[in-house]
C-alpha cells in the first residue's frame, strides 16, 4: 500500500502543479467523458445558467481508469466510466468517492436503470455510479450480407472473408462466447469455468482471423471502412450503425441472435474531485429530458433520463425501432460488474489472438 | 567572487538540461525499473519478484513479438540505408548550389507534419478504395480493387519513410567531408566502381552509416502509430504490447517489465552492431 502511495503522489504533485494555476480563476468543472456526451450546445447552456466553466477531456474506459489511477483520483471533477468497470477498479485503485444519492434528482431518471446501476456499482454498502447513457454492441451489416451474418460467429463465414472487422477487446470475447452457446456472465465468479470458456473463444477467434480485414481500434476508422464498402460486416456499437444508416440505408445495425451486449455509462465522482458541487449540478442538468435528448441526438445513444425519447429526432427513433423489436430488447445481455483478475485472463487471450498466424 | 559567479551561471545554464534528464528521463526509468520487480499478490498487497520477467520468456507471444519487431526493424534499417545512400550521395557530391539546399529541404518538409498525418497519407494511398488501387484499375492492370494496406510490406513502407531523413542527414554530413581526390585516386589505381565504393567510399562513410543506422533502428523499434495503423490484424509490435499492458490491462507491472526489456535488449543489439562493424560509440557520435 505504502509503495503504491509514493508512486501515485509523485505523479500527483506534477499534475497538481500544472493545474493549480487554473483554480484561481472562475469556478470550473473538469469532465472526462466520451465523445458526444457533452455536446457544445449543452455545455454552452450549462455555462450560461450556472456560470461554471466546463473543461472537457475526451476519453474511453481504459484511458479514464489509467488517468485517474495515475493521480489517485485527481485531475477531474466528474468521470463517466461504464457501470461494469467501477467496482473492480475501485477495489484495486480507490479512485472514486461514493455518490450521495440525496443530491441527485432521481425523479427524472428511469427507476429500473437507477436500481440496476446502484446495485452493480455497490461496494461496502455505498454506490459509486449514477446511470447516464446506455447502448449496445451488436453487428453492423451491409444489406448484401445481411442474410449470412445474423450472429457474431457468422463473421467467420467464408462468404464474408476479408470483409470483416471487429475489435480485439473484451466485448468481442463476450459476444463470441454467447454466440457459441456459452454464458460467460454466469461464469464470472468461477475462474476455471471462465478460463475454459475463454480458451474455446480463443480457438474460434484464431480460426476466424483469416476472415478479418483488420481489427478496428477507433470509431472513425471503423466508420470509414464500412462507408467505403471495404468492410461489409462488423461488430460495433449501435450508435455508429445508426449514423451510417442515415447516410446509406443499405447499412444497418442489427441485434445478433444471441443478444446484443448492453452497457450503461455512468457518472462517477473521482476521489479527489475539487468541485463536487458542480459535478452534481452537471448530472442534474444534463439528465433533464430536453437536455438528455440533445445528447442522444449528438451521440446517437439513448440516456437514462425519463421522457427524453419524445424530444429525440424522429430518424434516430426509427432507426432504433428497426434494430430492436420487443424480443431483441428483452434479449439484451447487460454487462455485470467485472470481478478483479478476469481482465488479466482475457488480456492473455487477446494477446495470443493478436500474435497468432 | 568572479569564479563563484561564473560557476553559478554555469549551473544556471545546465539547469534546464539537468532537470530534463533527471525528471523526465532518469526518474521515470528508475520508477519503471522498480515497478517491474513488483508482483501483485492480491488486490492490495505487493511483493518483490521476477514474475513479470519470467512471463516474457514463458509466454511465447511476448518474445516472439519482440523477435519479430527486432527482425523487421533491422530489415527496415537496412532498406532505409539502401534508399538513403544514393540520395545522400547525390545531395552531397553531385548537386551544386541552390539545388543542394532545395533537395535537402525536400527531404525535410514531410517531417513538418506529424507521424500520424504521414501515416494517414500512406493509408489514403494504399487502401482498397485508395489512390493506387484506383489508378491500377484505371490503367486496366487489375480487374478489381487491390488491398495494399494491412500487411507487413505496408508497415515497412511506412517505417522506411519515417526513418529516411534520419539516415540522409548523417550520410550527407560524412560524404560532404570526403575529399574528391580520394575517389579519383581509387580510379587511377585501377579500381572499378564496385571496388572504389567498397574500398574507399564506404569505409569513409562508415561513421555516418553506423550513426544513421542506430538512430533509424531505435526509432523504428520504438515506433507505435505506423505499425498499428498500417499493419492490420497480424501487426504485433512490441511497443503496442507495452501500451496495452499499461493502458488497457492496467497491468503496470508487466508493462514496466516489457519496457525495461525493450530498453536492455535494444541497447544490446546496438552494442552488438557496433562490435560487428568494428565501430565505437565515441567515433560514431563524433
Amino acid at each position: 500500500m505504502a509503495l503504491r502511495k509514493t508512486r501515485i503522489s509523485a505523479l500527483a504533485t506534477l499534475l497538481a502543479a500544472t493545474t493549480a494555476s487554473g483554480n484561481l480563476l472562475a469556478e470550473e468543472l473538469r469532465l472526462i467523458t466520451w465523445g458526444g456526451y457533452a455536446p457544445d450546445e449543452v455545455v454552452a447552456q450549462f455555462e450560461e445558467e450556472t456560470g461554471i466553466d466546463v473543461k472537457i477531456t475526451l476519453s474511453n474506459n481504459e484511458d479514464m481508469i489509467s488517468k485517474l489511477r495515475a493521480t489517485g483520483g485527481a485531475g477531474f471533477d466528474l468521470a463517466q466510466p461504464s457501470q461494469d468497470r467501477i467496482v473492480g477498479v475501485q477495489r484495486q485503485f480507490n479512485i472514486y468517492k461514493p455518490i450521495d444519492y440525496s443530491r441527485i434528482n432521481t425523479g427524472q431518471l428511469q427507476a429500473s436503470m437507477v436500481k440496476a446501476t446502484q446495485e452493480s456499482t455497490a461496494l461496502d454498502g455505498q454506490s459509486y455510479g449514477v446511470p447516464s447513457v446506455w447502448g449496445t454492441s451488436g453487428l453492423i451489416v451491409h444489406s448484401s450480407v445481411a442474410d449470412t451474418v445474423t450472429d457474431y460467429t457468422d463473421l467467420c463465414d467464408p462468404a464474408v472473408a476479408g470483409k470483416v472487422s471487429y475489435r480485439l477487446k473484451r466485448p468481442t470475447l463476450i459476444g463470441f462466447a454467447f454466440a457459441m452457446g456459452m454464458d460467460p456472465f454466469a461464469a464470472y465468479e468461477d475462474r476455471d469455468e471462465y478460463q475454459s470458456i475463454m480458451a474455446k473463444v480463443e480457438d474460434k477467434l484464431i480460426d476466424c482471423k483469416d476472415n478479418v480485414k483488420t481489427y478496428w481500434t477507433g470509431g472513425d476508422q471503423l466508420l470509414s471502412l464500412l462507408r467505403t464498402g471495404e468492410v461489409t460486416a462488423a461488430m460495433a456499437w449501435d450508435a455508429g450503425g445508426w449514423k451510417l444508416n442515415a447516410e446509406n440505408p443499405d447499412i444497418r445495425f442489427v441485434a445478433p441472435e444471441s443478444g446484443a451486449l448492453g452497457w450503461i455509462d455512468t457518472f462517477a465522482i473521482p476521489r479527489r474531485s475539487e468541485n463536487e458541487e458542480a459535478a452534481y449540478k452537471w448530472i442534474n442538468f444534463v439528465m433533464q429530458p430536453e437536455i438528455a435528448a440533445k445528447i442522444t441526438n449528438a451521440s446517437g445513444n439513448f440516456t437514462a433520463s425519463k421522457g427524453a425519447d419524445e424530444f429525440v429526432n424522429a430518424e434516430l427513433r426509427d432507426a432504433y425501432r428497426l434494430s430492436f423489436d420487443e424480443e431483441a430488447i428483452n434479449n439484451i445481455k447487460w454487462y455485470p460488474p467485472v470481478p478483479p483478475g478476469l481482465e488479466a485472463m482475457e488480456g492473455q487471450v487477446l494477446d495470443r489472438v493478436q500474435a497468432a498466424n | 567572487m568572479n569564479s563563484s559567479v561564473s560557476r553559478f551561471s554555469l549551473w544556471l545554464l545546465l539547469a534546464p538540461f539537468l532537470l530534463w534528464i533527471v525528471l523526465l528521463v532518469l526518474v521515470p526509468h528508475l520508477q519503471m525499473l522498480r515497478v517491474s520487480f513488483q508482483v501483485r499478490e492480491s488486490w492490495d498487497t505487493l511483493a518483490w519478484g521476477l514474475e513479470q520477467y519470467q512471463n516474457f520468456f514463458s509466454e511465447s507471444y511476448y518474445w516472439r513479438t519482440f523477435v519479430r519487431t527486432g527482425v523487421m526493424s533491422l530489415f527496415t534499417t537496412f532498406l532505409t540505408l539502401l534508399i538513403a545512400f544514393p540520395i545522400a550521395w547525390y545531395i552531397a557530391r553531385l548537386a551544386r548550389g541552390n539545388s543542394k539546399g532545395i533537395l535537402f529541404l525536400a527531404c525535410l518538409i514531410p517531417f513538418w507534419a506529424s507521424e500520424l498525418v504521414r501515416t494517414y497519407g500512406w493509408m489514403i494511398l494504399l487502401r482498397e478504395s485508395g489512390l493506387f488501387s484506383s489508378w491500377l484499375q484505371a490503367l486496366g492492370w487489375v480487374d478489381g480493387p487491390v488491398e495494399m494496406l494491412y500487411n507487413d510490406v505496408a508497415v515497412i513502407i511506412g517505417l522506411v519513410y519515417n526513418g529516411l531523413l534520419f539516415m540522409v542527414v548523417p550520410l550527407v554530413t560524412t560524404l560532404d567531408g570526403m575529399d574528391e581526390s580520394l575517389v579519383e585516386a581509387g580510379y587511377d589505381l585501377g579500381g572499378g566502381h564496385g571496388t572504389v565504393l567498397r574500398e574507399v567510399v564506404i569505409p569513409w562513410a562508415m561513421p555516418g552509416i553506423v550513426s544513421g543506422c542506430i538512430v533509424v533502428f531505435m526509432l523504428t523499434l520504438g515506433s507505435y502509430l505506423t505499425p498499428i495503423l498500417m499493419g492490420g490484424k497480424d501487426s504485433a509490435w512490441f511497443t503496442q504490447q507495452i501500451f496495452t499492458q499499461f493502458i488497457t490491462r492496467f497491468n503496470w507491472e508487466q508493462g514496466a517489465a516489457l519496457g525495461v526489456l525493450l530498453l536492455v535488449l535494444s541497447s544490446l543489439l546496438v552494442w552488438l552492431g557496433l562490435k560487428l562493424t568494428g565501430q565505437s560509440l565515441r567515433k560514431v557520435m563524433g
